[in-house]
């Protein structure tokens, strides 16, 4: 048995034990939350780069935990996807994390805050790590709970209504994926995931996988803000605290929604071509009416929510084309999407730091006034609209390419036509909010403090490098594997079983 | 939540006299439920709720106060969290065999009170935790002030 | 057959709920009601013909138990749903402190 394995568990102990140390000892120590808020998700992050070089020695990582064996145990399994969602899971973690030092300041009690910070960190983290199904269950659940009670964080009308509309539909979601766990352990009775996918691979296909794919759509559908599913969202997304709309539009809806429905289609119950159609059609539909909503808004945080929506349209759309270059641009637009959202949340939460509001039409010229919101402000913004240096356009350039080469010209078209969309939408942000004449109530107006700024600008920073990493060897070692392993499909099973006999 | 001052002193003298004598024994089936989690239906969970239930009910016969007193609010929530410690930190001494939540102590003879290796430790914590987190939860519900509305 | 169906009737009665009523608590109700539905679906999937129930004593044999695994599952899913519904009954009583009513017609304020 290899040593390297034992880092596998420590995704889930790290975070939960920072949560729980968190909750004993913030209350009575001052600088103690902010401190391990930023250490444990540092040391998750160091943790996954380490995790992208061990798949790249050793392709699987499995894991038997308490030493009992899968199928009969719980197994946590580390392949190219995993380690892919884990680096931008914990790098927006750690950021926003930095950021919320100086931004929480504004609220009372910070330790809850982190406490239910680290929770849904490490709820993340099991959904990813995780190789069982009812195990994804679980995780799923508790990143769930945590992100419900920091939507209501601020605990004012609109928080409040936002949480419990996003609260209701998050727990009818979970209990479509909970009748579809039921039914494939009716089928297959097995809860591992390896295990079941060779199940699927030797039993004819029944109506029941149809069935259960709906069931997993809508729940998993619902956790990632697909289309006719949308509607929590931008509720749920601007009513939260401005790290926490970065973090739940960053990574929450990715990790629970996007990687969710991927691990499972692909890799256990196997794609089928009609599930595909289904999930290009769903994907476009997203992308288009998400953007058709957005350039309406006046609410910068209710625009950028339904921008969310967009994107992960494209996302759906270049992984549901099930060619390896569809997978290869829909996943590095995942990356992409929230590395640029994130740091949109948190311009915008820096924006209301500094002012106090969140209406474009009260804002503009904050340009002079806070160089360096604007600054990345503009650097994201076009990287979401694909403007060609930034990371943006090559992952749509992509997802163009793929979607022309599959044949598929309308789905092409729509995409062209909702970035052109998008570009619009953005330009309408840097207009009001950060160019033109400077209003006199803003006069007063500062540069939001260093902890901020350090985030904004290293987030900036990954956007403008990513468009340039995608041709270096990062790109090899990094996107190759984790699209290997979607377009691997049921061969999952056979590498994970034989991994587990080393 | 509607009457004020006659809630807080508890219910009738029947009640009470009633609550004294079996609120001992709840607390102590819960125990029970608690220890033989193992090696009979029940575990931390049930035993926890249940001796959350005997603090509850406590509660709900002579008031707030009287359950507050026995069972501060500080003293719940440093429970809730050493509960989820304890639990988090003997799964991570399983790597002392190396497995994390490997069973490292003997497992002993099935069937006896004194057996399973780890799994009656790991019920204490599971109990401590949801005992706790349970009666925190409704103390939290009864003493959320509505009117006037004002944050905590 | 028919137990499955009363179940998957007891479901759609707390979707119903949750889709068709006006107050908050009957809401939260709703989801309970469908929760417990699809936890007794999964251990009624667990059930054999004359199976008993799966608990070992030293006196009788290993003979014909139902499936364990699920009644392990559901517990941890009845937890699950705890947490869940304290934290929407926490907000509904925020909810009625800041409105002063349990009706959504009236509370609702943003357009999503």
């Amino acid at each position: 048995m290899i040593q390297a394995v034992n880092i596998v568990p420590l995704f889930v102990v790290v975070a939960l034990g920072g949560a729980f140390i968190v909750s004993l000892l913030g209350k009575r120590i001052k600088a103690f939350p902010d401190i391990m808020g930023s250490l444990t998700t540092f040391v998750l992050f160091g943790l996954s780069l380490l995790a992208i070089r061990l798949v790249n020695v050793y392709d699987v990582l499995v894991y038997s935990v308490g030493a009992w064996k899968p199928p009969i145990g719980i197994a946590m399994v580390i392949d190219g996807f995993t380690s892919f969602m884990l680096v931008t899971v914990n790098l927006v973690a750690f950021l926003i994390a930095v950021y919320s030092i100086s931004y929480m300041r504004q609220f009372t009690s910070k330790w809850k805050f982190y406490t239910l910070f680290l929770l849904m960190v490490a709820g993340m983290n099991g959904v990813v790590i995780t190789g069982d199904i009812f195990n994804l269950f679980v995780f799923l659940e508790i990143a769930s709970v945590a992100s419900y009670a920091l939507v209501a964080f601020g605990t004012e009308r609109h928080e409040l209504e936002a949480a419990f509309k996003y609260a209701v539909m998050g727990t009818v979601g979970s209990l479509f994926v909970l009748i579809g766990i039921v039914f494939l352990y009716g089928y297959t009775s097995t809860l591992n995931m390896a295990d079941m996918a060779m199940v699927f691979a030797q039993k004819p296909t029944s109506n029941l996988v149809l069935l259960v794919s709906v069931l997993f759509l809508m729940g998993f559908g619902l956790k990632a803000a697909l289309v006719p599913f949308h509607a929590w969202l931008p509720d749920a997304h601007p009513s939260a605290p401005a790290p926490i709309s970065a973090m739940l539009s960053g990574v929450l809806i990715k990790s629970l929604g996007v990687y969710a429905l991927c691990r499972i289609f692909y890799n256990v119950i196997g794609l089928h071509h009609n599930l595909s159609g289904i999930l290009m059609f769903l994907g476009t539909l997203s992308m288009v009416i998400g953007v058709f909503l957005a350039i309406g808004q006046w609410d910068f945080k209710r625009l950028l929510a339904y921008h969310s929506i967009s994107q992960i349209g494209y996302v759906i759309l270049g992984i549901g084309l099930g060619t390896p270059l569809g997978i290869l641009g829909g996943l590095f637009h995942l990356f992409n999407h929230s590395i640029f959202k994130s740091l949109l949340f948190l311009n915008s939460g820096a924006v209301e730091y500094a002012t106090g509001t969140r209406d474009l039409q009260k804002m503009g010229g904050l340009k002079e006034r806070m160089p360096v919101t604007a600054g990345t402000n503009l650097i994201a913004s076009m990287s979401i609209a694909g403007i060609p240096p930034f990371n943006g356009f090559w992952s749509k350039l992509i997802i163009i390419v793929a979607a022309v080469q599959a044949g598929f010209y309308g789905h092409a078209f729509w995409a062209v036509l909702a970035s052109i969309m998008t570009l619009a939408s953005f330009m309408k942000v840097t207009k009001y909010a950060f160019f033109g004449r400077l209003k006199d109530k803003l006069n007063n107006v500062k540069e939001v403090p260093f902890s901020m700024k350090l985030s904004m600008i290293v987030l900036a920073c990954i956007c403008v490098a990513g468009g340039v990493l995608f041709f270096s060897a990062i790109n090899q070692a990094f996107l190759q594997k984790a699209s290997g392993v979607l377009s691997g499909g049921l061969s999952y099973a056979s590498e994970v079983l034989s991994a587990l006999q080393q | 939540m509607g009457s004020k001052s006659k809630n807080e002193q508890g219910m009738t003298l029947i009640v009470k006299t009633i609550t004294r004598l079996t609120v001992g024994l709840i607390l102590l089936y819960g125990i029970y439920i608690l220890s033989h989690g193992h090696v009979s239906p029940g575990g931390g969970f049930a035993g926890g709720v249940i001796i959350a239930l005997s603090f509850i009910h406590l509660m709900l016969a002579y008031g707030k106060e009287v359950a507050l007193k026995r069972l501060p609010k500080g003293v719940t929530s440093f429970f809730e969290s050493m509960g989820a410690i304890i639990f988090l930190s003997i799964a991570l001494l399983g790597f002392t065999g190396g497995y994390f939540f490997l069973n490292f102590i003997s497992k002993g003879e099935p069937f006896r009170l004194f057996s399973a290796g780890i799994i009656p430790i790991l019920n204490i914590a599971i109990s401590l935790k949801v005992g706790a987190g349970l009666f925190a939860i409704f103390v939290a519900l009864v003493l959320l002030k509505l009117f006037p509305p004002e944050d905590d | 057959m028919i137990i499955y169906l009363l179940c998957l009737l007891l479901f759609s009665l707390g979707i119903y709920c949750v889709l068709r009523k006006r107050n908050i608590i009957k809401i939260i109700v709703g989801i309970i009601i469908s929760e417990y539905a699809v936890n007794l679906f999964f251990i009624l999937v667990a059930y054999r013909k004359g199976g008993r129930s799966p608990i070992f004593s030293p006196d009788s044999a290993i003979l014909n138990m139902v499936d364990a695994l699920p009644q392990a599952v559901v517990l941890t899913s009845i937890v699950i749903g705890l947490a869940t519904t304290a934290l929407l009954i926490a907000i509904a009583m925020r909810i009625y402190g800041k409105h002063r009513t349990f009706d959504i017609t009236r509370i609702n304020e943003l357009n999503g």
